[in-house]
């Protein structure tokens, strides 16, 4: 009988087909990232003493301590200006049009196909001393000398937010789209101001959008080792370069393990506080 | 009076949210402009507006043998990373896509876990293994580092179409007679191909575009066109890299005309 093969489910596909992939990932993904544990786990480089000795010596170090809290904290800055910058368009998207829509969209999806250095290059002719903003400044008679944006903490940040808002806006918009029209207009002839509306409607009900794109912002800005490389310079460490440097220049590799795996902690931690967020959010949004 | 103290609060939220809208949309397009502009300078340095106009730079880029190189390292190690990326992600993306259960989904976060873990973390580590095997750095482990990190993007963009599919379709199919490869065949992939499509391209993007992964899994001899740039940046600041910068720009905004074109990419995205 006919049986057997219609019990199974047309529409899917058996798992032998993941197998590839998962091998794959297994030799080349899984098996790395144990080896990198397995090797932070050692005091010396030849890897021959076990021990805590390398995450101890980052941990009572205040120089390594410095550098992870600032990575956590540039991350959280850029995040902020996306969310701030982003957000409103998200809300412009769905005012307007089809064509305008497109245009947005792709606006928007430009910078996330431009290479990374492209983009950041654009920012050393902006914000350099001899950039747009100074010259305009000059031009003007506002300042006398060039103000100093390249290599401040105000240009890695400007600078990473552009490069990273698609990550946060896409999200929003497809957020912005599932909330119903009729709740907005609800609220408004129910007496409630524009404001009060977004703050106490739009907001809330895009939450799960908004903590997607804070996860992908936050996780993409502190790993971004161009921009923050190019636009910070030297004098300011974020996690990535302290790690490039630790394997490449120094090739102290059970150090530079142990900033990989702490750092892989961090971003998973944070990921994980979004998430938790997110599920809430969700059971919030569809009460 | 009510009504009119409605309309002004109505007009200063409407008024706030397009104004930093648009203040956003020009943040986001300006640095592209800038370069673009710059990019055409007749000049020395990277001063904006330029002195003059001139394809002084481009005519420069066109001997500049060592971006050509990496240029092509690149190319190259995009074309092998997207095609195996596609092969082992669409496959991937059939078994998993619609299966509830437990392996399903846990495989569905490894395989997303790339996106969101430090790539740079990533790659050292697989600096270290290939060592520990005696593996060289050379074409195929770029490949290999790069699969890993683009494999994401082709493994999304599929199940997004695949989840699109009216299983019916399929059902009618079968009950037509036709073999489940047949159906694949002229059904499942016609339908979902411009789901495969967007992400090959996005993964191809990322993968010419990557630089934490090449960065210890390259050498001199397999320069990357992202890392040669930066190099050059972390020197001095050189116009030829504010032409190259132009030719990618152009090349990117044509990209993705032509696969919005094709696959709806603006749409997809948004989904």
């Amino acid at each position: 009988m006919g049986a057997a093969p219609a019990s199974r489910d047309v529409t899917s596909y058996g798992m032998g087909l993941a197998v590839p992939l998962a091998l794959f990932f297994l030799v080349f993904f899984v098996a790395p990232l144990l080896q990198l544990l397995w090797l932070s786990l050692h005091n010396d480089t030849a890897a021959l003493h076990w021990g805590l000795g390398q995450y101890l010596h980052f941990l009572t170090d205040p120089f390594s301590l410095s550098v992870l809290g600032s990575t956590l904290l540039l991350g959280a800055e850029v995040t902020a200006v996306c969310l701030v910058l982003g957000f409103p368009i998200a809300w412009l998207y769905q005012r307007v049009g089809p064509r305008l829509q497109t245009i947005i969209i792709l606006i928007v999806l430009l910078p996330l196909l431009t290479s990374v250095v492209v983009r950041t290059f654009a920012w050393i002719v902006i914000l350099g001393r001899q950039g747009i903003i100074n010259a305009t400044l000059q031009s003007l008679g506002i300042i006398n000398t060039p103000l100093k944006l390249l290599y401040t903490q105000f240009g890695v940040v400007i600078a990473l937010a552009q490069v990273q808002m698609p990550l946060m806006t896409l999200p929003l918009i497809t957020a912005l789209s599932r909330i119903d029209s009729n709740l907005d207009d609800a609220s408004c002839s129910l007496g409630a101001g524009s404001w009060r509306t977004f703050f106490k409607i739009v907001l809330p009900l895009s939450l799960p959008g908004v903590i997607a794109g804070c996860t992908l912002t936050y996780a993409a800005a502190i790993t971004a080792f161009i921009t923050q490389s190019l636009i910070g310079g030297g004098q300011m460490l974020f996690m990535p370069m302290y790690l490039y440097q630790q394997a490449s220049t120094l090739q102290n590799w059970p150090f530079a393990s142990a900033i990989s795996i702490i750092f892989l902690l961090a971003v998973l931690a944070v990921v994980s506080v979004f998430t938790t967020l997110g599920r809430m959010s969700r059971g919030y949004g569809g009460a | 009076m009510s009504g009119r103290k409605r309309t002004l609060e109505a007009f200063s939220f409407e008024l706030v949210m397009t104004v930093i809208a648009i203040i956003a949309l020009i943040i986001i397009i300006a640095p592209s402009l800038v370069v673009l502009i710059v990019s055409f300078t007749s000049g020395f340095s990277l001063r904006f507006p330029p002195p003059g106009y001139s394809l002084r730079w481009y005519a420069e880029l066109w001997n500049a043998w060592q971006l050509h190189f990496a240029a092509k390292n690149s190319l190259i190690v995009a074309l092998w990373a997207t095609g195996l990326s596609v092969v082992l992600g669409v496959a991937a993306a059939l078994a998993i896509s619609r299966s509830p259960t437990l392996s399903a989904r846990l495989l569905d976060s490894l395989f997303m876990s790339p996106l969101v873990l430090p790539a740079l973390a990533f790659g050292l580590a697989a600096l270290m293994l290939f060592s520990l095997v005696g593996l060289p750095v050379s074409p195929l482990t770029l490949v290999i580092g790069h699969t890993v990190v683009c494999v994401p993007y082709v493994v999304r963009n599929t199940i997004a179409a695949l989840a699109q599919l009216e299983p019916t379709l399929l059902e009618s199919s079968a009950v037509l007679g036709a073999s489940r490869l047949y159906t694949f065949r002229r059904i499942v992939l016609p339908l979902i191909r411009p789901g495969i499509i967007a992400g090959a391209f996005i993964a191809f993007m990322s993968s010419f575009d990557n630089v934490p992964v090449s960065l210890f899994l390259r050498d001199a001899a397999t320069d990357m066109l992202p890392i040669r740039m930066w190099q050059d940046l972390e020197g001095k600041l050189d116009v030829t890299i504010a032409a190259l910068s132009g030719v990618l720009i152009i090349a990117t905004v044509a990209l993705v005309a032509v696969m919005e074109r094709i696959t709806g990419l603006s749409r997809r995205l948004t989904n």
